[in-house]
């Protein structure tokens, strides 16, 4: 049902949609929920290409998706704006600037400093660092996704079978999602 | 040729199954890399995910790249990252009027929330088995903890809590 909020503009050139995300991809640092915001002032404030509506129901499926956070929304923007093409400009955009960057320090940068003292000190410092993030990111996500007992249970109890089992992360996450089927079914959401 | 098709299906599997983006590739990645194909040590590891960090763009996609190039050079890197959003790509591409309302519909949901619960456990776990090879003597262990009270207390940008890890770092290196 395309009301007219929701008919999208067919005049933005595929290489202004590249532009748009090369910026977003080559200036943006820390990843998708740092990302999120800006795409959405560009899009939504300064380019006008889609309504505030339209972008939460972007990133609903963004978040709900498989995928990257910045890429997802890269992707629908672009359909949005010209199907296809644009979708996959999106992607392009945001991806292009990571992988000039990245290259050029794995095969340039990294090699030349691997072995300094000092870049070593630095590295020493930064694993326990980076090992904190990472048992944050867990903290804060139990703490907004797991409500209630049966949650912090079956949180429990999945990290025991995966403990025990050592089995591949994926057949953990497919089994989290089955009993998430049986255990919620049929609640008031 | 077999180590590019490797590349492409681990990041194929990393991309699919990270859901929420952000830290919940963690474990899927280190689960490829490290235990299933000993592509990296986890010390390595760790070093590129912070590079990742410091780097603009999506961090999944930053680490592809790195780990990409160190495995095959740059058609590594490209074919890593091509795995990385191919899911993203497919999906969106083939799906995206009905992505909506199956993402809506109560099953997903309750599937996603279950999912989403053992990402949690997921994660917890991959910080400690990583952290075993990062938190390697006092100093170490006292950089751990100060940035994980930070972290928790203090939601800023990771890159500060990078760059104080560096700081400290280059103050107590012990060798």
């Amino acid at each position: 049902m395309p009301s007219q909020q929701d008919e999208p503009k067919k005049t933005e050139s595929l290489l202004s949609i590249l532009l748009t995300f090369l910026k977003v991809g080559a200036f943006t640092f820390g990843g998708g929920y740092a990302i999120l915001p800006v795409i959405q002032q560009e899009v939504v404030e300064n380019k006008k290409w889609v309504t505030h509506r339209d972008f939460a129901d972007i990133l609903v499926i963004t978040q709900g998706m498989p995928g990257q956070l910045a890429l997802n929304s890269a992707i629908q923007i672009g359909i949005r704006l010209r199907g296809t093409p644009g979708g996959i400009m999106g992607a392009l955009g945001v991806t292009a600037p990571s992988v000039i960057i990245l290259l050029a320090i794995a095969a340039y940068l990294y090699p030349m400093v691997r072995d300094n003292e000092y870049v070593q000190a630095v590295f020493y410092g930064i694993r326990p660092a980076v090992v904190a993030l990472i048992a944050t990111a867990a903290y804060k996500m139990g703490k907004e996704i797991l409500h209630g007992v049966s949650g912090i249970v079956l949180c429990a109890a999945l990290l025991i079978i995966a403990i025990l089992t050592q089995v591949h992360p994926i057949l953990v996450l497919l089994l989290g999602g089955i009993i998430g089927l049986i255990l919620y079914r049929g609640r008031d959401k | 040729m077999t180590i590019l098709l490797s590349l492409y299906w681990s990041f194929l599997k990393v991309g699919l199954f990270t859901i929420g983006g952000g830290y919940a590739m963690i474990p899927l990645m280190e689960a490829e890399v490290i235990s299933v194909h000993g592509w990296l040590a986890a010390p390595e590891f760790l070093d590129i995910i912070a590079v990742a960090e410091m780097t603009p763009g999506p961090i999944s996609i930053n680490a592809a790249t790195f780990i990409g190039y160190k495995m095959a050079g740059v058609a590594g890197s490209l074919v890593a990252t091509l795995g990385v959003i191919t899911p993203s790509l497919v999906l969106l591409l083939l799906l995206s009027r009905v992505l909506l309302k199956v993402i809506q519909n109560p099953g997903a949901e309750n599937f996603i929330n279950g999912l989403r619960s053992a990402m949690v456990a997921l994660i917890l776990l991959a910080s400690y088995s990583l952290g075993g090879t990062a938190i390697i003597d006092t100093p170490s262990a006292l950089i751990f903890a100060a940035i994980l009270v930070a972290s928790i207390f203090r939601p800023v940008s990771p890159l500060y809590f990078i760059a104080a890890g560096a700081l400290l770092g280059l103050i107590f290196y012990p060798y």
